[in-house]
């Protein structure tokens, strides 16, 4: 696949480079770990330290999120790969403020491993009280009893929100990681891929799919789902992706949620508010109302195509915190 | 038998080189059951080590300090998952091995024992969950059960290894438990693990050194 890069081993490195000296009036590259970046807008009121961060490749995830009312800083690890504990303890020494830092991350075997150990070293070494929040929102990745296996994927977007919103709030730790650990029991996701990206080091596709085939709940790295099928029309996907999530956790007449159709990477708008469109009949068939919606590309994977549909079940409080305005380099919410 | 700092260096240098070569085998493996990039890892943190060894080792004669600044080396680079385990490993093992400028048939022996146990630890996987333990759990039992015996270490090493690669082939026809793979479940048959692959490959380049030594000598 065509890829406009110097060098495949470069693109991470120069990706920082150029979002710093793009957004410099928000960021900031420490000078002790080019892979870790923090805000340089923060709300007078925030006590907790919020750190996001995962692999590259996902933009706007992470980097995108940090700003006024998400994250204070991020971890950049390489592409579709955790980053190392280093980076994650020279963000973490550099945003705590004496509350404490919750560290916001999704589901995977490195991601837990490596953001564990920079939390042992912030906690013994730097003496920072650091709590984990972990996104376990899409429902095709395991089954509901087995829901703490469940990878993170769109839904983490909600997360990121509702635990930055929190910590504006001025909650002490304690109470920004019950948002976070509410935000993340509420949300739901499952996504449907329909062509693969490639790695710029190996130009290979990332999964084998038909011309005229889709995989229903693939994950965000090309991980296969759970079954792969005909292509079918927008509105057939919407009805499934949200049957499945709902039969995951069921809405009821006179629930109000939060909707996000995440674009993959290379899916257009169109396509996506195609999507939407199913998504908000069906819940309003049901007498469910939306109480904010989010259509585009939130957590992508490099070029693929497809999308996801996540919801979050709203609480008065998570209602707050969807409402609260954000401004970040890749969003912006007023 | 002994092996200096500056063997122990040509052995990761041998791994650097094992890794170029197999790069683009460990991610086809990988793209099976996995996001298609293990051997990217591998390479991207094999490559800082080689950076690592030029400089900051170039000098260096204390084995155990050559693992724990090629673990720390590898885990900056790398992250991901591999990057806590194969690290985890190599701390581990430099532990047994303190201070030591030469490594006796106990120390090697003492040393892969950790390196194996600590990859486990640091997973929390265990035999059968299809993952890079499948390969090294099997080496461990083996050069506990014959370490302290009379054969030499080239005997006891190999015979290990062959345990090691049973293993590896094993998990070609296991389900996955841990990982990104482990959500594929039955889907997951059929492949061999990279991770499991990876770590047979680091084994077995140990053992060529032992061979190659053995055979100066002998």
């Amino acid at each position: 696949m065509k890829k406009l890069v110097n060098s495949p081993v470069d693109v991470v490195e120069e990706m920082i480079e150029g979002y710093v000296m793009a957004h410099s009036d928000y960021m900031s590259q420490l000078p002790t770990n080019k892979r870790s970046l923090v805000t340089k807008k923060t709300d007078k009121n925030r006590k907790v330290g919020v750190l996001i961060g995962g692999g590259s490749g996902h933009e706007p995830g992470f980097m995108g999120y940090v700003g006024q009312g998400m994250a204070d800083g991020v971890a950049v690890g390489n592409i579709f790969a955790s980053p190392s504990p280093d980076p994650i303890l020279e963000v973490t020494k550099s945003i705590d403020q004496g509350s404490g830092v919750a560290f916001l991350f999704g589901n995977y075997a490195g991601d837990v491993m490596n953001f564990g150990m920079a939390a042992e070293s912030a906690d013994l070494e730097e003496d920072i009280e650091v709590r984990k929040a972990l996104g376990t929102d899409d429902v095709a990745s395991a089954p509901k009893e087995e829901k703490e296996k469940r990878r993170g994927i769109a839904g983490e977007f909600f997360i990121f929100k509702a635990t930055g919103a929190a910590a504006d709030f001025g909650y002490e730790l304690n109470d920004v990681m019950r948002v976070a650990e509410k935000a993340n029991a509420q949300t739901r996701s499952m996504g449907v891929g329909l062509t693969p990206c490639s790695l710029p080091q190996t130009g290979e596709p990332s999964f084998e799919i038909g011309d005229d085939e889709m995989e229903i709940g693939l994950g965000h790295h090309g991980e296969p789902g759970i079954e792969k099928g005909k292509l079918e029309s927008a509105d057939r996907v919407a009805e499934r992706l949200v049957q499945d999530i709902l039969a995951d956790e069921p809405l009821t007449g006179g629930d109000e949620v939060a909707v996000l159709v995440n674009g993959l990477g290379s899916t257009p708008r169109m396509e996506l508010y195609i999507v939407y469109r199913r998504v908000q009949q069906l819940l309003n068939e049901l007498g469910i109302s939306i109480y904010r919606s989010y259509v585009g590309d939130y957590i992508t994977s490099l070029e693929m195509g497809g999308c996801s549909v996540t919801i979050m079940k709203l609480d008065e409080e998570l209602k707050q915190t969807v409402d609260h305005p954000v401004d970040c380099p890749m969003f912006v919410q007023r | 038998m002994e092996i200096t700092a500056r063997e122990f260096k040509t052995y990761l240098k041998n791994v650097i080189t094992m890794v170029e070569s197999e790069k683009d085998y460990l991610c086809e493996l990988d793209r099976k059951i996995g996001d298609g990039d293990h051997g990217i890892t591998m390479s991207i943190g094999f490559q800082a080590v080689r950076e690592n060894l030029d400089h900051e080792l170039a000098e260096e004669t204390d084995c155990s300090k050559i693992s724990i600044s090629v673990g720390k080396t590898f885990l900056n680079a790398v992250g991901s998952s591999v990057g806590p385990l194969y690290a985890t490993g190599f701390m581990r093992g430099a532990k047994q091995i303190k201070k030591k400028e030469v490594l006796n048939d106990q120390d090697v022996i003492a040393f892969w024992i950790a390196f194996g146990n600590g990859v486990k630890e640091r997973g929390r996987a265990e035999i059968g969950d299809k993952t890079m333990v499948d390969t090294f759990a099997p080496f461990v039992d083996a050069l506990e059960a014959n370490g302290k015996g009379a054969e030499d270490l080239s005997t006891i090493f190999r015979e290990a290894v062959t345990k090691a690669e049973e293993g590896m082939h094993s998990t070609k026809k296991l389900i996955s438990k841990k990982g990104r793979s482990s959500r594929l479940g039955d889907r997951s048959i059929g492949a061999q693990d990279p991770g499991a692959t990876s770590a047979y490959f680091l084994l077995v380049t140990f053992l060529a050194l032992i061979e190659d030594l053995t055979q100066k000598a002998g």
